[in-house]
């Protein structure tokens, strides 16, 4: 295939390339990678210069990689759409604050519409060994960072430059099973997949992912065209914890999908919540945040929990291979650890915030608000579950569940036909 | 035969050359490496190995058939409700626009100067359940038709149905019905129909006996221009359809970008084309012009 005319070298070497496997890449991880980049933009990830070290040698090495690390004064964020705060007048004030307080310019940009198409685009530039043309990026645990790790093709953190986080993160943020020790993500925000709905609608409230079987919503229920959310909220409703799923429990959720498709209008990407607000769906799987924002529009709408459970899940900061400017992005995360930054962020994004001292700001911005409206928003804030979720609330939360490459073909030809038919 | 001789015979063939190069390096070749790749087994994480694997084209049709037969039929409906409107537009253009013939074509085309997906996404807002479409239908408490005729979801919705996603596509490729059949309408000589009512032949004889016969190259390359492109379109189905209405162009489209699962993606591709050439020449067949595509193109 390698040899076949015509075919592009780098298609051949994508398509063919014996990659490492995860515990190779665990010994020598990020090496081969890292000393490539400050080279010069040199080969993929996946192709490692060929030292075998042990974990220590490994953290003397990123050690020596940020030590030699300087600041520039940039930092190019890439971001999902909505996901800081909006000022007046000027564009984002945790931003501009940032730079006053660090003399670090930050170009931020919103490209990030869902995970999968968002790796589909950069995977082709990391993989040519190339600078993506951004130095800090927000992925969500789940199969694409799962991926960013096993190709080596993310920036381990330095450890010494996360006061803030180890100080000020929360339980949810730190240490989290996807990425044991943070030694590559930190948490932006998190949040919960569950169920919006408008009770005044469907003229009952919902409590269960049951209720979305109920013949009365026929074509006014919203489901996601996902193969992370999707699977794992059928889980929950057949009493699964999606984190230790056996693929007979898939066979089962991908059932109970089967069973609930007459009743669904639209497996739906990021525009389930328009149509939830306009009213074309009367209940739809959806983020705890998106809810809570569209509360402002359209106050009817509830989210839920399920009774059976729900997926969480957390984006993830993280700083691509080649980035030009790491030392900022490191910064930079760890500045947004600092409850009063953190504060301004909630306030805006609503989902919840990595920084649990954000809700005493919260209770004395109440206490402190001279108007009503103000003292109502910052009360329904520091209350609200979506944003703090209630420890009741997290024991029927659970993380996506981890597949290996042959669990994954047997979990997409189960749940793609579902949600692609 | 002398060099000169030589030279000559050799000359349209060397000047044709950059159009075979063109098709070498843009069509054949990356036509025959996908089809490499459809064969190809093995996952992204650990490579992609050419093992003659044609098990994957069994299981793209076994997993995927009710997508493909979907596009073919929507663009089967698709392509016959295009060419309903777009013939009578066209003639129109063609024989009544006197002076006007340009500025009409230009307004024909002024929509499409706004990007595909928004033209799309705006048909979302005026389908809607609360929406232009549905909302003065209940108002004139005409929406019972609509659920006699069966153009509505279980809902009472048209957003998610297959008629909004026919509806899409057939708006979305209306123009390339429309040109084709008019360039070939323009060049009948008004002369001719002259002649034929000299020859007592009514108008509608007229029509049917020197009209459209002359006007079928542009039919049948209306035909292929609207079919092909709509049976693989991806972007209709995915704004405006919903959980029934999937096409294969939508499937083709995640399992390579998102799914990175190029075999099953290239074997899908592959069928696709298969049926849409074989389909294709039935149709020539059918129309009875074998030489119907040198017509086309003439």
């Amino acid at each position: 295939m390698a040899n076949e005319p015509g075919l592009g070298p780098d298609l051949a070497r994508g398509l063919t390339e014996p990659r490492l496997n995860r515990r190779r890449f665990l010994q020598i991880g990020g090496l081969g990678a890292l000393g490539l980049g400050l080279t010069a933009c040199g080969i993929p990830g996946s192709k490692s210069s060929g030292g075998n070290l042990g974990g220590q040698a490994w953290r003397d090495e990123i050690g020596k990689f940020w030590s030699q690390q300087k600041q520039t004064n940039v930092l190019n964020f890439e971001n999902w759409p909505l996901y800081i705060d909006v000022g007046k007048g000027s564009d984002h004030p945790s931003l501009d604050l940032f730079t006053k307080e660090t003399g670090i310019k930050v170009n931020y940009k919103e490209d990030i519409q869902d995970d999968a198409s968002f790796y589909g685009k950069i995977a082709p530039v990391l993989k040519a060994g190339q600078n993506p043309g951004f130095d800090l990026m927000v992925i969500t645990n789940g199969f694409e960072l799962e991926n960013l790790f096993a190709r080596d093709w993310l920036i381990p953190l330095d450890q010494s430059r996360m006061s803030n986080f180890y100080t000020y993160a929360s339980d949810l943020a730190k240490d989290p099973s996807y990425d044991r020790g943070n030694v590559y993500t930190m948490a932006w925000q998190s949040g919960i997949t569950g169920i919006g709905y408008n009770p005044k609608l469907i003229g009952k409230e919902i409590t269960s992912w049951n209720d979305l079987l109920d013949p009365k919503l026929k074509g006014k229920v919203g489901m996601f065209a996902d193969n992370q959310d999707l699977p794992c909220s059928a889980l929950c409703a057949i009493g699964v914890n999606p984190e230790i799923s056996t693929p007979a429990d898939w066979t089962k959720a991908a059932d109970w999908l089967k069973k609930q498709r007459p009743s669904v209008r639209k497996y739906y990407d990021q525009s389930y919540i328009g149509a939830l607000k306009r009213g074309d769906l009367w209940a739809s799987m959806a983020w705890s945040g998106d809810v809570f924002a569209s509360q402002a529009d359209n106050p009817d709408l509830r989210f839920v929990v399920p009774k059976e459970g729900a997926a969480i899940w957390t984006d993830n900061m993280c700083i691509p291979v080649h980035a030009s400017h790491p030392l900022d992005a490191m910064i930079y995360m760890d500045y947004v650890y600092q409850p009063r930054i953190a504060a301004m962020l909630a306030d805006y994004i609503n989902y919840i915030t990595p920084v649990s001292a954000v809700q005493p700001i919260f209770q004395k911005e109440a206490k402190a608000a001279t108007s009503k409206s103000d003292k109502q928003y910052y009360q329904n804030l520091s209350t609200s579950p979506m944003i703090f979720p209630k420890p009741a609330d997290f024991a029927k939360l659970h993380r996506y569940r981890v597949l290996t490459a042959d669990e994954e073909v047997k979990w997409n030809a189960l749940f793609e036909p579902i949600y692609q038919a | 035969m002398s060099a000169r001789a030589i030279r000559r015979r050799l000359t349209p063939y060397v000047l044709v050359l950059p159009g075979w190069l063109w098709l070498l390096i843009f069509f054949v070749v990356p036509a025959l490496s996908m089809l490499s790749v459809s064969t190809m087994t093995g996952d992204d994480l650990n490579g992609f190995k050419q093992t003659f694997h044609f098990g994957t084209y069994v299981d793209a049709w076994n997993q995927y058939h009710t997508q493909i037969v979907r596009s073919l039929t929507y663009g089967l409906i698709a392509t016959v409700l295009c060419l309903v409107i777009a013939y009578p537009v066209a003639y129109w253009i063609a024989f009544r626009g006197g002076r006007y013939k340009s500025s009409l074509l230009f307004l024909l085309l002024l929509p499409f100067f706004v990007s595909f997906v928004i033209r799309t996404q705006s048909w979302e807002f005026m389908l809607d359940d609360h929406g232009m479409v549905l909302g003065v239908l209940r108002t004139l408490h005409l929406e019972g038709i609509l659920h006699t005729v069966g153009l509505v979801g279980s809902g009472g919705q048209i957003l998610q149905t297959s008629t909004a996603v026919v509806g899409g596509l057939v708006y979305n490729f209306l123009p390339f019905t429309i040109l084709p059949i008019y360039v070939a309408l323009e060049r009948v000589d008004p002369a001719l129909l002259e002649a034929s009512a000299d020859l007592y032949a009514s108008k509608a004889v007229a029509f049917r006996k020197v009209v459209l016969p002359l006007s079928m190259p542009g039919v049948f390359a209306a035909v292929l221009l609207t079919f092909v492109p709509v049976a693989s379109d991806y972007v209709n189905a995915q704004i405006l359809g919903g959980a029934k209405t999937t096409m294969v162009g939508t499937v083709i489209q995640t399992e390579y970008f998102t799914n990175l699962n190029y075999p099953l993606a290239a074997s899908l591709s592959f069928i696709l084309m298969a049926v849409l050439l074989v389909g294709i020449f039935a149709y020539a067949k059918a129309l009875g012009t074998d030489d119907a595509l040198e017509m086309a193109a003439a």
